[in-house]
């Protein structure tokens, strides 16, 4: 069983909380020590970002953590260490990867490295459905899981689509817009019960969450996960504590199960 | 989509899923657009009266050889830009949209979007690197007084391609009432197709006037390449005759340092902007910064139909350096009395450099642009 799949059976039916982080930001060290403190503050899942200098989905707080990164030098097989350290302290926490389409091309056998430092899964912000039939097969023949997004404005044979790809959830975007610059809390119920009708892998919300409240509201439109991103990132440039924060928007999934 | 959006392996649409249906829609509206006389009446109408088409084909009188120019210089906004920002702006109309979006890096472009915001009555948002926005206080300006907001990108470079990655960024909340104006046959399908189609109007005229003043095709037809929309709407209408195609890149401070805009010379396949084409990269994938005095030509990718007119053979991709632009600039102004763009005096220097080997060769080159805006760049380094 894939370590996404054991993780939402070990959740039994809770949320799944993932923390985003840049990986590289601002440096190697900080960065292997946010990811134990993201663990620590009780992520089910980690998505990590592998830097790009153009990063197109991406609101104000990624791209300027994905700056730093590359300023300080961080090159992908820096970042691949990162995964590979990374798994050995924590043989169970399933890894997603984000990146862009540039990075991966631009890296003969990518999806196999991946694979090797142990990655679980790969999402490629700017390769939609249309674009994603050659990267998904790489993906499977290296044993990496595809991830896709789905919008709430995607038309039914492409959510159809997105199901059949997707293997270890389905990134679930249910508002226009970047990541981090949402207003939040709002989420389409629709998107979630189409994609359950063709079979699709566990709905996981991303863009604009924020606060417990978002992540309460992602649930009730029948969220299975959920992932935190630009806060994350901004709260740990800000040298404050990221394990505190995780556990309060952590905290926000069981206190909704408490109280259903 | 209804069309596949390649150019041989080029090409397709490499975008956030949010953005697919937008850019369905915008196919869509193209190819209904483009089977409807009513739209080819109007955007016709608009050319003819109030861009100024046909634009004149000179032969020039002093310079050596047998140089023809299509004189897009003498367009309304001063560049070929105008022609496609009309059809684009049509579309919008079309598809019920109140605003345009647009990058610009030397501002050409966003003066084109401004001015069919303006005519055809939207809200017009132009993206501008900071750094840009510093060096061409002329065109913000221009910009703004025909109702345009200009806001100036921090990010990355500052300059064209942080422009259009901020105009993406915008599109991706914003498509529902708002259309981006891409301002070259680049980034994602349908793009780099409807761009060539609303500029092919250069290379069509071109072909017939030459016809007509010289009784024969030209030998070869030359033009600039950034994003590369000028050079393939010149050449669209001769690819399939037997005429040399060249598109002259940026070379900048030479091609053997990291300072130029050669992505077809030097550049390695990647992915940027929404398509497949030849990019300047590191070996990891990150995109180079680079430089031209040209503002219009300093941008690391180009249009998808100019990578697979490159490997396929079908055209000549060649580098002009700043400095043989530069005189190139100088002598059509002391010999013929027309000030070009920095851009199109590319297209001038190696043309001068094939006359002289070929004196007979009758050659048309792409003058996309007037030099207002680089003149007082031209005063600085010609001094």
């Amino acid at each position: 069983m894939s370590r996404y799949a054991a993780m939402f059976e070990r959740l039994n039916g809770e949320c799944a909380f993932g923390a985003f982080l840049m990986l590289g930001d601002p440096d190697l060290e900080t960065s292997a020590r946010l990811l134990d403190a993201v663990v620590e503050g009780g992520a089910d899942m980690v998505e990590v970002g592998i830097p790009f200098s153009d990063p197109v989905a991406d609101g104000p707080v990624i791209q300027t953590a994905a700056q730093r990164a590359l300023a300080a030098g961080v090159r992908v097989g820096d970042c691949f260490d990162l995964i590979r350290s990374f798994r050995d302290r924590h043989p169970d926490v399933p890894v997603g990867i984000l990146t862009y389409a540039n990075i991966v091309v631009a890296r003969t056998g990518f999806m196999h490295d991946a694979a090797e430092a142990g990655a679980d899964s790969l999402l490629i912000a700017d390769v939609p459905a249309l674009e994603v039939e050659p990267f998904a097969r790489a993906m499977e023949q290296a044993g990496i899981e595809p991830v896709l997004i789905a919008a709430a404005n995607t038309p039914e044979p492409t959510l159809q689509r997105i199901a059949g790809v997707s293997k270890a959830y389905t990134y679930c975007v249910s508002r226009a817009g970047i990541t981090g610059t949402h207003a939040g809390g709002e989420f389409d119920t629709g998107l979630v019960q189409r994609l359950t009708k063709f079979g699709a892998p566990p709905p996981v919300f991303g863009f604009g969450i924020s606060k417990p409240e978002h992540v309460r509201a992602a649930m009730a439109a029948g969220a299975k996960g959920v992932i935190c991103g630009s806060v994350i990132v901004d709260s740990a440039a800000r040298g404050e504590d990221v394990s505190e924060l995780v556990r309060s928007l952590k905290g926000a999934t069981r206190n909704d199960s408490a109280t259903k | 989509m209804r069309l596949d959006g390649r150019f041989g392996r080029f090409g397709g649409c490499y975008v956030p899923e949010i953005l697919v249906p937008a850019l369905e829609q915008l196919e869509a509206a193209f190819l209904d657009a483009r089977d409807d006389p009513a739209f080819a009446a109007e955007l016709n109408g608009l050319l003819a009266n109030y861009a100024g088409r046909p634009t004149p084909l000179t032969r020039c009188r002093n310079l050596p050889g047998n140089i023809y120019l299509k004189r897009e210089d003498l367009l309304h906004g001063g560049a070929h830009k105008t022609n496609q920002v009309l059809g684009q702006g049509l579309l919008a109309k079309r598809m019920g949209k109140t605003r345009l979006i647009a990058e610009t890096g030397a501002g050409q472009h966003g003066v084109a979007t401004a001015i069919v915001g303006a005519l055809l009555g939207f809200e017009t948002v132009v993206y501008m690197g900071a750094e840009d926005v510093e060096r061409q206080k002329l065109n913000v300006f221009r910009m703004q007084l025909m109702g345009a907001r200009v806001v100036p990108v921090e990010s990355g470079g500052r300059t064209l391609k942080d422009a259009i990655n901020e105009a993406l960024r915008d599109w991706s909340a914003s498509f529902e009432t708002t259309h981006y104006l891409l301002g070259t046959a680049a980034g994602p399908h349908p793009f780099p197709t409807m761009v060539r189609e609303f500029q092919r109007v250069i290379g069509r005229e071109a072909r017939a006037q030459m016809i007509e003043q010289l009784g024969r095709l030209p030998d070869a037809v030359v033009a600039c390449v950034g994003g590369g929309s000028n050079a393939i709407g010149l050449f669209a209408d001769f690819i399939d005759d037997p005429v040399r195609l060249i598109g002259v890149e940026a070379a900048g401070r030479g091609l053997d340092c990291e300072q130029h805009g050669a992505t077809l010379l030097r550049g390695t396949r990647g992915i940027l902007h929404g398509a497949e084409t030849y990019v300047l990269q590191d070996d990891e994938g990150q995109i180079a910064d680079t430089w031209s005095v040209s503002a219009g030509l300093d941008y690391p990718a180009v249009g998808p139909e100019h990578a697979h007119l490159k490997d396929s053979g079908r055209g000549d991709y060649v580098g002009c350096t700043d400095a043989e632009a530069l005189a190139a600039f100088k002598a059509l102004a002391e010999s013929e009395g027309i000030i070009c763009a920095f851009e199109s005096a590319h297209a001038l220097a190696h043309a001068l450099k094939l006359a002289e080997v070929q004196p007979d060769s009758a050659i048309l080159v792409g003058l996309s642009g007037r030099g207002d805006k680089d003149v007082s760049q031209a005063q600085a380094l010609l001094a």
